[in-house]
């Protein structure tokens, strides 16, 4: 079985996300990038599933600027075997992407995708969807838990009021949460083996696809201040301000 | 946490690619398989396990340090898979060739790994920072035999390391070790004696601990050329080369530390209560000679460790400083005005900015030494390798102790910037005091230090290391001058070097006429002198990249990072270079204050 895992670069976890004095995004220059950590997951996930046998090749794609080759090369030290690099420079919204990885699908054949439930720049949470939609696939999002076996995918969902356990006829689409496995750190030994793997390098106009938004960004700015808390004397008066001020019950 | 409150990566990019062209490196064989992305895919991975793994119990560590509980030592559950991660991710063997399975990593980019950790949790990545030093020396004078069965699981972090060489009554003088080894009849050695101060030298951490121990062997002369270094394992090793029985390494004891406390300090009993097996390393006699290989690369990595916890220090002194109000600026008339930030004071500022020269200044000379060492062992041309064994060699005690001096002067001005809050244990910067406080001590405390830089390293190949260094610092004196900005500092670091050269040469005069104890009274002042010099030489490499940087266009955050680089640099010429002028007065006098002072009169 070979799996895809599509991965993004995204701004750093970590890092204080600033507006552009403009409105018109957030600031991206000379900040930190990583790669989006739900992605880190579902490759991970894709690595163990090789290294149980369940899977023969792990294949990373990542849609974006020129340096979202160090993000796929992230994923071949991780233990990804190769990379696919669409380049494009600016924002790509997700149904471009979907159609991206449609396209990367039907050359490449895997009968697994593996994507992060949301990337953690835009929060879409659509690319998955989306592509088992183009595909006409069976999906299976959120996934905590996923065995591969008989030709198929039963898949553990957090969904709200708990955990849904799906089984999914293959080829599927497997969006990945939090809590399905802890990533591994790239090791030494693995970066310099991550040198040596093939990363294909290819435009969106390749797969006859244009990526040009079709959104409009009117205006981003920050979130309200939060303001300070304070201290309430009884239980009686809690219960007043959440029913007079916070307006919840 | 975030990365940045102990240590910046920006900063770790600046002085590995701007300042010290790491990329350059792999024009050597050696590295020729690295590029920039494997340079910085092994500092993410550092920084990450660093920050993910270490830097989260490095408090808890500190105020639960390891207890002996029935004959074993008991240490916090955390360390033991942090130093998992750090083997599995493959740092004990960063440095090491391919073929042992390790990265073949420059020193230099292997430090700046080791950097984020030193930040993160000195305690813990002591354990790593022992074993990587005991492997090297392995490396260096083992036999195959030997490296198969001991350096390479410790490579693979499956053994630690230590360095066994003081005891009770010998510790700056090791000529007085006691500790004796006889041949036991099976082409090994029997030891018998005891051991004091030994880092790493009992824990639950590892498969097996390997001691390098000096020791004297039975016949051998009196002093240090009577030492031999053997190999002493915990456990002898089986025929699988796994743990067998114990070895007559009895912990004794754990010392009570005021810092450092993750790390277990052990008084060991040799052979006492069991008989103890070790293997004589390379040739008898040699043990001191094959000891300072590793000691001299420590005490690198003193330096490098002292500036990385001034770097902690004063991330966290900033981050501080930028939020905490306290006071009315100096001048404000309205007492309802609301209290401004900390880091609008003066004074404040200006320990900011100590500790950013302090700290900064000294990750560039610890890693500047660090590249040293990789010239010196992979440059094809001999001469190219014999300067920089030399520029290395008076550079090493200075890196060690000027840099542990400063780096506690930084740390101090962190907790005086937080007041009473930085006196108490809710902050961490009483901790990174305490546990630079280490540094000044160990691996050769800063007196020896001085003495070796004042009588031996200037005087070394007719002062050939000194003339190495000041031909390194003239060059960027000279470049400086073509800056009309910059000008100034390379004309005062030129001067400040004809008066460290001058004070040079009147050591060694003043040597020959009234002798080495006076000489040497003032070594301390000497030391001081040419450290100085040495972070103001930095300071102003760094500011000749950055004017560059600024004239080609740096903008934004960029420009403002650039723009603290030469503010950092103008801080060093105005407030520390001066300062030699007046060492110089005292060195060259040949003061004799000290020595004359009668030990009744105290």
């Amino acid at each position: 079985m070979k799996v895809l895992v599509p991965v993004k670069r995204v701004v750093d976890y970590n890092v204080k996300i600033r507006v552009k004095a403009d409105g018109s995004g957030v600031e991206t220059a000379n900040v930190k990038m990583s790669m989006n950590p739900f992605d880190e997951i579902a490759v991970e996930q894709a690595v163990r599933l090789k290294e149980a046998g369940a899977a023969e090749e792990v294949v990373a794609v990542s849609i974006g600027p020129q340096q979202a080759q160090e993000t796929i090369r992230t994923a071949l030290a991780m233990g990804a075997d190769r990379g696919i690099h669409i380049k494009h420079d600016g924002e790509v919204e997700p149904l471009a992407v979907a159609k991206l990885l449609k396209a990367v699908v039907e050359k490449e054949g895997p009968e697994l995708v593996l994507t992060g439930k949301q990337a953690i720049d835009d929060d879409c949470n659509q690319t998955g969807q989306m592509l088992a939609a183009l595909l006409g696939w069976a999906q299976g999002t959120f996934a905590s838990k996923l065995e591969i076996a008989d030709g198929g995918a039963k898949v553990t969902r957090e969904v709200d009021g708990g955990l849904e356990t799906i089984q999914l006829k293959l080829p599927a689409i497997v969006s990945v949460d939090l809590r399905l496995n802890e990533p591994r750190y790239a090791s030494l030994p693995n970066i310099m083996k991550a040198k040596k793997k093939p990363i294909d390098a290819h435009e969106p106009a390749d797969f006859g696809v244009d990526p040009t938004p079709r959104l409009k960004t009117v205006k981003v700015s920050e979130p309200p201040p939060r303001q300070g808390g304070i201290k309430v004397e009884s239980v009686d008066e809690l219960v007043e301000k959440l029913k007079t001020e916070a307006k919840v019950i | 946490m975030s990365a940045d409150a102990i240590l910046s990566e920006r900063d770790i990019a600046f002085v590995l690619h701007e300042l010290l062209d790491a990329e350059g490196l792999t024009r050597y064989a050696r590295f020729a398989e690295h590029g920039r992305e494997t340079f910085d895919g092994a500092l993410a991975t550092a920084q990450r396990i660093a920050t993910e793994q270490f830097a989260p119990h490095n408090r808890k560590a500190d105020l639960n340090e390891p207890r002996l509980v029935d004959g074993r030592v008991e240490i916090i559950p955390e360390v033991k898979p942090a130093l998992e991660s750090f083997a599995e991710a493959g740092f004990f063997a960063a440095h090491a060739d391919f073929e042992r399975g390790g990265m073949q990593l420059p020193w230099t980019v292997a430090q700046a790994c080791y950097a984020w950790f030193q930040a993160a949790n000195i305690g813990t990545f002591a354990y790593g920072f022992l074993t990587v030093a005991a492997s090297n020396l392995l490396n260096a004078f083992a036999t195959e035999t030997q490296k198969a069965r001991y350096m390479q699981p410790m490579l693979e972090g499956r053994f630690f390391g230590t360095m066994a060489l003081s005891e009770p009554q010998a510790g700056s003088s090791l000529g007085d070790i006691r500790t004796v080894a006889e041949p036991d009849g099976e082409g090994g050695y029997r030891l018998k004696g005891g051991k004091m101060w030994i880092s790493g030298g009992d824990h639950p951490l590892s498969e097996n601990i390997v001691h390098l121990m000096l020791a004297r062997l039975r016949d051998a002369p009196p002093g240090v050329k009577g030492l031999s270094l053997f190999i002493v394992p915990k456990y002898r090793l089986d025929a699988a080369g796994g743990p067998g029985p114990e070895n007559g390494v009895a912990l004794a004891g754990l010392n009570h530390k005021m810092g450092y406390r993750g790390t277990t300090n052990t008084v060991l009993d040799i052979g006492g209560d069991g008989p103890c097996h070790g293997e004589l390393l390379g040739e008898p006699g040699q043990g001191l000679a094959y000891m300072f290989h590793m000691m001299n690369e420590a005490r690198t990595i003193v330096g490098m460790s002292s500036a990385m916890l001034a770097y902690a220090g004063y991330r966290h002194a900033l981050g501080y400083a930028r939020e905490r109000r306290q006071g009315r600026p100096v001048g404000a008339k309205d007492p309802a005005a609301p209290p401004a930030r900390l880091i609008e004071h003066a004074d404040v500022r200006r320990m900011l900015l100590m500790q950013k020269a302090i700290a900064e200044g000294g990750l560039a000379l610890s890693l500047y030494a660090a590249r040293l060492v990789d010239v010196k062992d992979a440059d094809p041309d001999a001469e190219a390798r014999r300067e920089a064994h030399l520029v290395l060699e008076i550079l090493t005690p200075i890196v060690k102790a000027y840099l542990s001096d400063r780096a506690l002067e930084a740390n101090d001005a962190a907790i005086q910037c937080l007041g009473g809050y930085g006196y108490t244990r809710d902050f961490p910067v009483e901790q990174y005091w305490r546990d630079n406080r280490l540094n000044p001590i160990h691996e050769g405390t800063n007196g020896i230090q001085a003495i070796d830089l004042a009588g031996r390293k200037v005087a070394m190949e007719e002062g050939g290391a000194l003339h190495a260094l000041a031909a390194r610092i003239d060059a960027t004196a000279r470049a400086a001058s073509a800056w009309e900005s910059l000008a100034p500092w390379g004309r005062a670091l030129g001067d400040a070097l004809a008066r460290l050269e001058g004070t040079a040469a009147r050591l060694v005069e003043i040597g020959r006429g009234e002798g080495a104890p006076v000489q040497l009274a003032n070594a301390n002042a000497f030391m001081e002198m040419a450290g100085h010099l040495t972070l103001a030489w930095m300071h102003l490499k760094a500011a000749l990249v950055a004017a560059d940087a600024l004239k080609v266009g740096a903008e934004g955050a960029e420009a403002d990072f650039y723009r603290g680089k030469l503010h950092a640099c103008r801080y060093v010429f105005t407030v520390d270079l001066p300062k030699t002028e007046r060492l110089a007065a005292l060195c060259e006098s040949a003061d004799r204050t000290a020595l004359d002072m009668a030990e009744d009169w105290f």
